[in-house]
């Protein structure tokens, strides 16, 4: 309930303040198993790739993100759970008797969607980092969940990282076709790059400076 | 209520409206080519035209915050198209901030601080904001882009709001919402009757270097038709004597054309073929209203000297 309040006030705030083009957004799957992967630029990057989905499905949808920053006090914490709906993974393992994906193959499990920022970090804005291995386990583990990934650009020059100022940018939000579990944990994440590479090429973008 | 000058000008473009899309209707029906694009252009038309209706006919103050919007949703697009420098967000944000305060004094009927706002204080300010960041790589050409945007997607459009507010005169009942629907309807008939006239009969190209589609024979056609259109209903929406309304009828037109291509050479500098993808069919808000940029300060000046 107080999910779907929160997100009708967010996507009205995107489609004023940012408005979105997205490209392929039948192909965004808001029914799992699903595991949606995308570039990490900003805060807005969950917000956006919530706000593209329909308010009732809303519970099955979940981004998954650093324990450490989400966590870190009782009241985020809160926040994080109950509102924006986040399975917790641990950055740095310190403890290595549980895997720390734990949480996503649960929800992967329940038939959830999980919306995944493999570059670790939203770094400077508008770059795009190299992707960290962790999606390949969790792709190997539920080989049944097409894994969709998500080209935005704008987000970053709307509201970068360190910065709380939201200043308004038209934003590019690119589906692209789901890759399937194919067996190996290497190509899959060549595949993966290929295809984030494709996606940034559809549209030459506004340097930012 | 009984019918005024306004509404039957209202009822007249519904009329055309619904006449051209009954054309383009049996053109996609007919024709073995695509016209999926012109179809969608025209479904565009439809929801415009509704969307400015209503905002005319509940209240001014409606209408001039339609204004706004439609300025911010230009200068968003303005920015999001144009390289722009991360140092200077704030100053950006600050661009945004003076739509309100420049619409404000449209609703205020405050000529005075409307007309300078932002062509001297905002112009003033912005290079200050501007600098705060210490940043000098890339300042000039910042400041420059981001004035310049302003002044198009801001202050050029502001005018067409400010039309609305002039008041009623002895030989124009309708007041300036009549004006502001001479100067609306005329500036968006022209890109019809000049794309129109081209893809029928075009053949020498006009400015190939900016803009390759366009010939005279649309330019011509278009302003001929256009002027013949501003001496049938200047007198019932306007003041205008004969001679004002044919200089009106070239003034919007060839006005038109320039902020048309303006908008063009931009677009062709940054490689894009639309300024965005709001509109289906048509592109972006600033394909849209690119001759409204033009047209609107020009034919507000030209008003406000003879009338006003």
């Amino acid at each position: 309930m107080l999910q779907k309040v929160f997100y009708i006030f967010v996507k009205i705030a995107v489609l004023f303040l940012l408005g979105l083009n997205v490209r392929r957004k039948d192909i965004l799957p808001s029914e799992g198993p699903a595991i949606i992967v995308a570039n990490h630029n900003s805060h807005l990057d969950t917000m956006v790739l919530m706000a593209l989905m329909p308010l009732s499905k809303l519970k099955g949808i979940k981004p998954v993100a650093a324990a450490d920053y989400f966590f870190s006090s009782p009241w985020k914490a809160w926040v994080s759970e109950h509102v924006l709906g986040i399975i917790p993974v641990q950055r740095k393992g310190t403890d290595r008797t549980s895997d720390p994906l734990e949480g996503c193959y649960q929800a992967l499990d329940k038939g959830q969607v999980l919306i995944l920022f493999p570059e670790g970090s939203r770094g400077e804005p508008e770059e795009m980092t190299s992707l960290k291995k962790g999606i390949s386990y969790l792709a190997e583990r539920a080989p049944s969940a097409p894994v969709v990934p998500v080209f935005t650009h704008g987000l970053g020059k709307a509201l970068p990282k360190g910065s709380f100022l939201l200043v308004p940018f038209f934003c590019d939000i690119f589906v692209g076709k789901p890759i399937t579990w194919a067996g190996d944990r290497t190509q899959f994440m060549n595949t993966l790059q290929d295809r984030f590479n494709e996606l940034s090429s559809e549209k030459t973008f506004a340097p930012w400076e | 209520m009984t019918l005024q000058a306004i509404h039957w000008a209202l009822i007249g473009i519904w009329g055309l409206l619904t006449a051209a899309s009954l054309i383009v209707y049996i053109l996609s029906k007919r024709s073995e080519k695509n016209l999926s694009e012109l179809v969608q252009r025209t479904q565009s038309w439809w929801v415009m035209v509704a969307l400015f209706t209503v905002a005319f006919l509940v209240s001014n103050t409606i209408s001039i915050i339609v204004f706004a919007l439609i300025s911010f949703l230009a200068l968003k697009e303005y920015f999001s198209m144009i390289p722009t420098r991360r140092a200077d967000r704030r100053v950006l944000f600050w661009a945004y901030l003076s739509i309100p305060v420049q619409y404000f004094w449209v609703y205020d009927s405050y000529y005075g601080m409307f007309a300078v706002f932002i062509p001297v204080y905002m112009f003033l300010f912005l290079p200050f904001a501007s600098l705060l960041s210490q940043q000098t790589e890339g300042f000039l050409k910042s400041v420059g882009t981001l004035n310049w945007g302003l002044m198009l997607c801001v202050f050029s459009i502001s005018h067409a709001a400010f039309l609305l507010i002039l008041p009623p005169t002895e030989g124009n009942s309708a007041g300036g919402a009549g004006l502001l629907l001479f100067l609306v309807f005329l500036t968006q008939f022209n890109d019809v009757a000049q794309y129109t006239w081209g893809k029928l009969f075009g053949r020498r190209k006009i400015i190939p270097g900016v803009s390759p589609n366009k010939t005279w024979e649309g330019f011509l056609g278009g302003v001929g038709t256009t002027f013949v259109l501003a001496i049938i209903t200047a007198p019932l929406v306007t003041p205008f004597s004969l001679a004002h309304a044919a200089a009106a009828g070239l003034l919007i037109p060839v006005a038109g054309f320039i902020g048309d291509v303006t908008v063009s050479a931009l677009k062709r500098d940054l490689g894009v073929k639309d300024t965005g993808s709001l509109i289906p069919g048509h592109g972006g808000i600033l394909d849209r209203i690119d001759s409204l940029t033009f047209t609107a300060p020009l034919f507000f000046h030209f008003t406000r000297y003879f009338y006003y």
